[in-house]
Formats: structure tokens, sequence, C-alpha cells
């Protein structure tokens, strides 16, 4: 907000990269590095490699939604025609071609791309609910096709190769998952920076004007449609990198990596995050992840919660996760972040409370309904009771009943503390 | 040519069903500028509800309650949800609708679970209607027919001859015009929205003993519907139901006649690498018209996008 204006004689002194402009970069760099030694099984190693994979679609996923205000329902159509490509190159080094593993991203990268020439050449004329729709047509097309070309998708049990082929890359022939890893990160790396960098780039800013008025755009002498081609493409370049690294992770791709329902976790993931800001896909993947891992660990109707968190942030926070840290950078500017800890504090407990037995109340339901013949006895936090009889139902839903009435009753309490902290003045204590 | 009629009458059975959503998802699409992701899941609502409905009371019930249940869902959802989501734009409202369809997919499967539910047609309408040369009719999708046709006539009645319909028009152009006349323009918006899930949870009820109740059904009609209403020119009320006729009949066209791509490429002169499975053509040969009639509504819509970007009918690229 206070930056000094830079004049024409001091512009040319500054140097080429800020040191707190690489800062995060050189930070992120080292916990790639060092995230293996912490969480060294073979698991965690999984997980983090999907992770990467989920961060490096949803950022190329918010080049279009949350940079050019394109909402799209089709895009696991570039990851996954980048990944095919990559999984029969593959199977060619395996035949004999040359080709280091670790530049395989980029010729995933270029597919994808390609593919988005072609597509983009007539899907970016309009934004909005046109593209959107268009976007779902082509998505619900190449996923149709992928049973019809066999020789390309593989028909329904897809395509698979090997990954430890190709030449190895100073000693490494990436057959353990921490080479793996290793690769995935600093392809993780490469491709952030490189999107982050394109945002700042003359285009990227031209592709926010656009969104935000294609009118106001076009009078400038920009057209709106080119725009949006290009912010269309570089998006494909970049989900086809995410789909080469799903191929040297999976090793296998089918129908399953093209279809809606892959474009639309992609969408959850990244509004989850939060569209607004470059951190929030990152954000949303992470966060996406470790809920779908852990909560399908313990509950079959883990989609069920993921749906009403959903629907929930669309409703009450459309900036994400990332929109709802953003909110807190005034009180911290203003030094009352203080302020906020005790009602937060105190919302903490009933709110906890509510999650949980409204969980509670779903999970006896669904045990009710589904369990098997006779199947009674039901296992929550640790507690071992009859599902079928009354008095469990009762008390939870006694328990979501008070929390609720607990939540409503400090609601304006924290709504009062929370207007004190994001205000100038006032009471100082 | 006897089978040629059967056909025409099953398009049209798929044809009209098809319209019966893409109808409620038009009117609340010019109307709010939004388009309902989730309209395909009041569909599949109203087929469960009809099914719990008729494992107490039969099937005739189902058909007057549950679209009455889907529509004050949809109502409730517009006024509870759509609303508070309505001031961030157009993108976030698709998002929200989107967001719901999974939610009511999950929900489904949470109460009726992942399987098809045996939701069956009522046994008095279980008789052949017609025969045209040994092929018969089924009595129940004469049924759905004059259901669907029914129900067009009914709308086609209130929208251009009463006062609601007047009322509605002009909200659709008007909507501070209207609001300044003394109407509640909200109110307009809820019930339109509310008759349109209606009209979709109708066409669920009807078409969930034909084409199955289970999960998957809201997904699997949701994008064909999208498609054809893109097709037709969003907004279009003749373009919906001319496009979902065409899509009904060549669906029902490629799925019943069985031109071979082989046989094609034969006659034109070329003959067929042996054996086939080292060919890099291979799948140009067994291509199969059945093979590829899923796919060709979205054939069809990318073709009327390159070269009539506004739709069939669409007035203007909006």
């Amino acid at each position: 907000m206070s930056t000094p204006a830079t004049t024409p004689l001091t512009a040319g002194t500054r140097r080429l990269i800020p040191l707190n402009h690489a800062l995060p970069w050189i930070i992120a760099a080292v916990c790639l590095f060092i995230l293996p030694y912490v969480f060294d099984s073979r698991s965690a190693l999984t997980i983090m490699n999907q992770m990467a994979i989920t961060i490096v679609f949803a950022l190329s996923y918010n080049m279009l939604l949350g940079q050019g205000g394109m909402l799209s329902f089709g895009h696991a159509v570039y990851m996954g025609l980048g990944g095919f490509f990559c999984m029969h190159l593959l199977n060619w080094v395996e035949a004999g071609l040359w080709l280091p593993l670790p530049l395989l991203p980029v010729f995933g990268g270029l597919f994808g791309l390609f593919f988005a020439f072609l597509i983009g050449s007539f899907s970016t004329r309009r934004a909005g609910t046109v593209f959107a729709m268009i976007s779902l047509g082509v998505g619900e097309l190449v996923a149709a096709c992928s049973v019809i070309i066999v020789i390309f998708f593989g028909g329904e049990e897809g395509i698979s190769g090997d990954r430890t082929m190709g030449p190895e890359v100073l000693g490494w022939d990436f057959g353990p998952q921490e080479q793996v890893y290793y690769l995935t990160a600093l392809w993780l790396l490469i491709a952030a920076l490189g999107m982050f960098l394109y945002s700042r780039t003359p285009i990227g800013r031209v592709a926010n004007a656009v969104r935000d008025n294609e009118e106001r755009a076009e009078f400038l002498g920009y057209s709106q449609r080119h725009v949006r081609w290009m912010s269309f493409m570089a998006s494909g370049f970049f989900a086809g990198i995410a789909g080469a690294l799903f191929a040297i992770n999976f090793e296998i791709l089918t129908e399953e990596n093209l279809n809606l329902t892959t474009s639309g976790s992609i969408l959850l993931v990244t509004f989850l995050g939060g569209v607004g800001f470059f951190v929030g896909p990152i954000i949303g993947a992470i966060v996406f992840t470790l809920l779908q891992t852990v909560l399908s660990l313990y509950t079959e109707i883990w989609a069920l919660y993921l749906g009403i968190l959903f629907v929930a942030t669309v409703m009450f926070f459309p900036g994400g996760l990332a929109g709802l840290l953003a909110m807190h950078v005034l009180p911290w500017k203003l030094g009352k972040i203080g302020h906020l800890v005790v009602p937060y504090a105190k919302m903490l407990i009933p709110a906890l409370a509510f999650v949980l037995s409204a969980a509670a109340v779903l999970e006896i339901l669904f045990h009710k309904r589904h369990a098997g013949l006779g199947d009674h006895e039901m296992n929550l936090y640790g507690i071992t009771f009859d599902s079928h009889g009354a008095m469990p139902l009762i008390t939870v839903l006694a328990i979501a009943a008070v929390s609720l009435f607990a939540i409503v009753k400090l609601a304006p309490g924290l709504k009062a503390a929370w207007d004190d902290a994001t205000h100038m003045g006032g009471h100082h204590g | 040519m006897s089978l040629f009629i059967v056909n025409i009458l099953d398009g049209l059975v798929t044809g009209l069903l098809l319209f019966m959503l893409c109808s409620g998802l038009t009117l609340i699409f010019s109307m709010m500028g939004v388009l309902n992701f989730a309209h395909a899941s009041f569909y599949m609502l109203g087929a469960y509800f009809a099914y719990q409905i008729s494992l107490f009371s039969g099937f005739w019930l189902g058909l007057i309650v549950a679209p009455i249940a889907v529509g004050v869902i949809g109502a409730l959802i517009e006024r509870y949800g759509l609303r508070r989501v309505h001031k961030y734009g157009h993108v976030p409202e698709l998002i929200f609708t989107f967001g719901l369809a999974l939610l009511i997919e999950e929900a489904v499967q949470f109460f009726w679970g992942k399987s098809q539910q045996a939701y069956e047609a009522p046994e008095a309408l279980d008789f052949a209607a017609f025969q045209i040369a040994g092929n018969t009719f089924p009595a129940y999708k004469l049924f759905m027919i004059f259901v669907a046709m029914g129900l067009f006539l009914v709308l086609l009645y209130i929208l251009t001859k009463t006062r609601v319909g007047m009322t509605i028009q002009a909200a659709l152009s008007y909507p501070e015009t209207v609001q300044n006349l003394g109407h509640n323009v909200p109110m307009v918006f809820m019930g339109v929205f509310g008759v349109g899930t209606a009209m979709a949870g109708l066409a669920g009820v009807i078409a969930g003993p034909v084409l199955g109740t289970f999960p998957g059904m809201a997904f699997l009609l949701g994008s064909i519907v999208f498609v054809t209403i893109v097709i037709g020119g969003l907004g279009s009320l003749w373009g919906a139901l001319i496009a979902s006729l065409l899509i009904g009949w060549i669906q029902t066209f490629a799925a019943t006649y069985n031109v071979r791509m082989e046989d094609i490429l034969t006659s034109l002169g070329f003959t067929k690498p042996e054996p086939i499975w080292d060919s890099a053509w291979q799948d140009l040969w067994t291509l199969t018209l059945p093979q590829i009639g899923p796919i060709l509504p979205y054939l069809l819509m990318v073709i009327v996008l390159v070269v009539r970007p506004q739709g069939l009918f669409g007035k203007r690229e909006t």
C-alpha cells in the first residue's frame, strides 16, 4: 500500500530479483528437500507425490478460473491427454527411443498445449456460462472417445508402462519412490515458478483485465478472445506437465483421468483453497489431499462431508481458505490480531462439538440404513454402542442442538471483536 | 420401414423427456442468467422420491407428490442458497449449483445406497399399446409421450395466455420495470425456479422406471441436457424443443442401425489390413454407428459452436 514510487532514475538500480520475492521460493525448495527425511514411510511419499501433482494441476486450473475468469468443467482433458502421451513415450523409450525421464514432462506439457490450442480456438470466444458449457461438452466428448480410440487410450483398461527403462540420470533409474519424489518436487517447483512468473508478465496481467471487464480491455486494443486463448494454452501446457508427473508416478492412465469427476474435483480443490490468490490452489491441494486420505480411512461417507464443505465454502467464504487467511492481514497490520485469540478460543469448543455431533448424526443414520442385517454394533469416536437404539441418536442430536445454541449466542461477541480488530483506534488493551 | 416408425416413436420419447428438463432449465436461465448445473439432480430426486412413495402407495400418488416435493426443495434452495450467492456473480452461482449437484448425488447415495432401485412402471400400463409389424410399443412409453406433451401445452398456455405468464415474460426482459409496477420479482424468480425443478422432478418420476433409478442417472442425463440447450441456443425455448427432439432421434437411430465403418471403407475400395489388431488404423476399421452414438450429441455441439456460435435458434452470443 505504501510502496514508494520508483522514479525513472532509481528504477534501474534495484536488483533483478528482490530478495523478499525470492525468499518464499527458497523456503519452499528447502522444505521440499527436507520433507522425505521427516516423513520417510512409503505411503507418506505416495501422498506427497499425489499432493505435488494436484498442486500443479490446481495451479494450472486457477490460471483459467482465478486469473482468466474462465470456469472450466473439462480441465482433466489436458492433464489426461498429456499423461496418455507420456505413457506412450515411456513405451517407446522401452522400445529404444532415447529420452531421459526428467525431460518427459516437457513433452506432456507440449501435448497439452497442442490440444488447448485446438480446442481453445473455438471455446474461448466467450467466458462465463458459454465457456463452461463448451468445456463440459468437450470434456465429455474426449472422455467418451477413450473407449472408441483404443489405440491411443487403451480402451477400458487404459495404458500402462515402465518408467525405469530410460537412460540413467546421475546414477538414478527412478525405480525407488524417493527418486520419483525428488523428480516430482523439482517439476513442482519449476511449474509453480513458471506459472507465478507468467501471471506477472504483461499477457498475464491483461488476462486479469479481460476477466474483470472484457469490454474495456477491448477498447484498450486487446482482443478478449486472443487473451483468453493464450491463457488457455498456457494452462493446458502446465496441466500437461501435471499429467506427465501422474504418468511417471502411477505408470497407468485410464478413462478416469479424463472424465467429469476428475475435472469437477479440481474445481473443488481450487475453490476450497481460494481462487483469488496464487497460493490458494496450493493450500487447497494440500488440505484436500490430506482430508481425502484421512477421512476416507475413518468414514465411508467422506465424499458427503466434502460436498457439504464445498457448498458451505461457496455460500459463506467465496474467497476460500486463502481468502480466510488474507482477511486476517488487516488485524495483523493494525497490531490487533491478539484481540481475536480469546473470542476464537471461546467459539472453538461449541464449533468443534457441533461438527463432531452433526457428523455423528449422519454416521448413525448411515449405519442404520446400510449396515449388514443384524449388525447393530457401531463404533464412533472410540465408543461402541447399538446404532439402532434411540438413545445414541437422541444424545448426539441434543449435543448438536446445545452447541448450535452456544454458537448463536457467541456469534455477536465474535462479530464485535472482529469489527474492533479490523478498525483503527478504539480500545487497546 | 416399420422399424423406422418404431425408432421415430422411441426417439420422440427420449426427445420429449429431454425437453421436460431443457424447458425448465431454459426458463431459469433466461430469467436469472444462471445455468442450473443441478437441474438433472432434481430429475434424479424426482425418481427417488417417487420410488420411495411407490413403496407405500403405488405409482400414481408419486406422480403427483414427488414433483411437488422436488419443486418445494428447489424453491427453498433458490431462496436460501442461490439468492445468497447471486451477489458474487454468475460464475460463483454456477459453481454453487455444481456443488449442489455433487451434494445431491452424495445425499441420494447416503439414503438409498449405490445400487439401482427397483422402481417399476405401474401394472396398469404394463401392456403393449400397439404393434407395428411385429415390434410392440409399450403403453408406458405412450403414457410418457402424453405426459410430456400435456406438460408442454400447459406451459405454453400459462406463459402466453395467463396473467401470471405475462408477468413472468415481462420479468424475463425488464425485471426492474416489473418490480416498479408492484410485482414481487424475487418471488417470481423463486416460483419459476420451483416450477422448473418440479418439471425436472416430473421427468424423473416418469423416466425412472424406463432409464433406471440409480445415483449416476443425474450426471448421465445432465451433460446431455446442457449440450442440448447449447445446441438449441441458450435461452431459446423453441431451440430447446428442436434440439431435444433432434438429439432424441440421433441417439435412437444411432443405437439401432448398425452401420459399420468396415463396410463403408470396403465399398470405397480399401482393403482391410490383416490381422486387424496389428494395424494402426484398427480403431477406424472396427468403428460402428452404435459405438459412436453416445458421442454424437457432443460432436454436434462442437460443430454447431464452430459454425454458428449462438446455437441453432439463439439470437445472440450470450
